[in-house]
């Protein structure tokens, strides 16, 4: 694909700032609107292909690809600023309101407002959960693996470490005998 | 050990653990605050993921609202620099070989072996919200509802979470 332009570091740091301010309940897509249709940062292909990368590699998806976009651009540098500028505005923003809610937390209004939210909250998450699901019922016998392991630390209570050390290699062996065949 | 030094340890290991994203270690940093170290109780994690949830930005600022509850600012910083660090570093030095091992086959069997636990710890968060949010059957109404609205349409989330906001001002959930 050609280089529509080189970035700067602050136009990677205000692109990060505005990704993560329009964005409520988690700005993947926001990101992808930004970045593929609205700035032509990068091709939709080269998008999907980093989106991959993040999702495989742990860590929270949105912050690898600020250091994967930030990287191609700019370097180390570039991976730190759009770093920053993803968690900046956000950061600051959550601290506020973390310190309103150490005030006034207890106050029966607030206590009612957020249960409310956290009732949608939850269903926000579940969403996230399902739709990711959809792509899984071409492989249904896997779907097995996301019951057990939301079994072992939902009503377990096990270790995340000691549960992925038992379940990813069966689950990755079910991979690779039903539906990663050897050419 | 000092309780800084222990959210940097702890929120530094979920970084290396949070495959498939900050929501599939919620089940994790729900048992490490609530279980393990008493940092806080069941409705106040659950309260902590609502007010993260209405800031804008990535879902991963959920663990500077614990820092920031269990060790103030400095335990903010420290969280969000562990949860985000780690995580950082290792896509950085991966990214080069990404390309190269696009299309053989371990990395389609990793890739295709790993997204089933991640999709059943993300809606393992959403059960464990949803149970510390538990009043009764209005919020369980309220979360069903919006799974549906979600699923179904193109909303921002906000307007929900504003609903929400006002559904429980209203005393319906």
């Amino acid at each position: 694909m050609e280089q529509r332009h080189e970035l700067s570091h602050s136009e990677l740091f205000w692109g990060f700032n505005r990704i993560a301010l329009s964005g409520f309940g988690g700005v993947m897509s926001w990101a992808r609107r930004a970045m593929v249709e609205e700035r032509g940062w990068l091709s939709s292909e080269e998008f999907t292909s980093l989106f991959g990368l993040c999702q495989f590699m742990p860590g929270p998806n949105i912050i690898n690809m600020s250091v994967c976009v930030g990287a191609r651009f700019q370097g180390a540098s570039g991976a730190v600023v759009s770093l920053l500028g993803l968690l900046v505005a956000p950061v600051i923003i959550i601290i506020a309101l973390g310190a309103l809610y150490g005030r006034f937390g207890e106050l029966p209004a607030i206590q009612a407002m957020l249960r409310g939210i956290a009732a949608v909250a939850a269903g926000l998450i579940l969403a996230m959960g399902l739709r990711m699901a959809t792509d899984l019922l071409k492989r249904p016998l896997l779907l097995f693996f996301s019951a057990l392991i939301l079994i072992a630390v939902v009503f377990l209570r096990w270790p995340l470490l000691a549960v992925m050390f038992g379940l990813a290699p069966a689950s990755m062996w079910v991979a690779a005998r039903r539906y990663c065949k050897a050419p | 050990m000092n309780v800084v030094a222990e959210i940097i340890l702890q929120f530094g290991m979920l970084s290396l653990m949070a495959f498939g994203g900050a929501g599939a270690v919620l089940p994790e940093m729900h048992r490490l605050t609530v279980d393990t170290h008493h940092w806080m109780n069941d409705a106040t994690f659950a309260q902590l993921v609502a007010i993260s949830q209405a800031t804008p930005g990535p879902n991963a600022i959920i663990v500077t609202l614990i820092g920031w509850h269990v060790a103030g600012l400095t335990g903010a910083l420290a969280a969000t620099t562990a949860m985000c660090g780690p995580s950082s570093l290792l896509i950085f030095i991966f990214m080069r070989y990404w390309e190269k091992i696009r299309g053989t086959r371990w990395r389609l069997i990793i890739q295709t072996g790993i997204s089933p636990l991640a999709i059943g710890l993300v809606l393992a968060s959403g059960c464990i919200i949803t149970r510390g949010a538990d009043v009764g059957w209005g919020a369980y109404g309220l979360t069903a509802a919006t799974v549906m609205i979600v699923l179904k349409s193109r909303l921002n989330p906000l307007w929900l979470i504003g609903l929400g906001a006002l559904l429980g001002l209203a005393g319906i959930v």
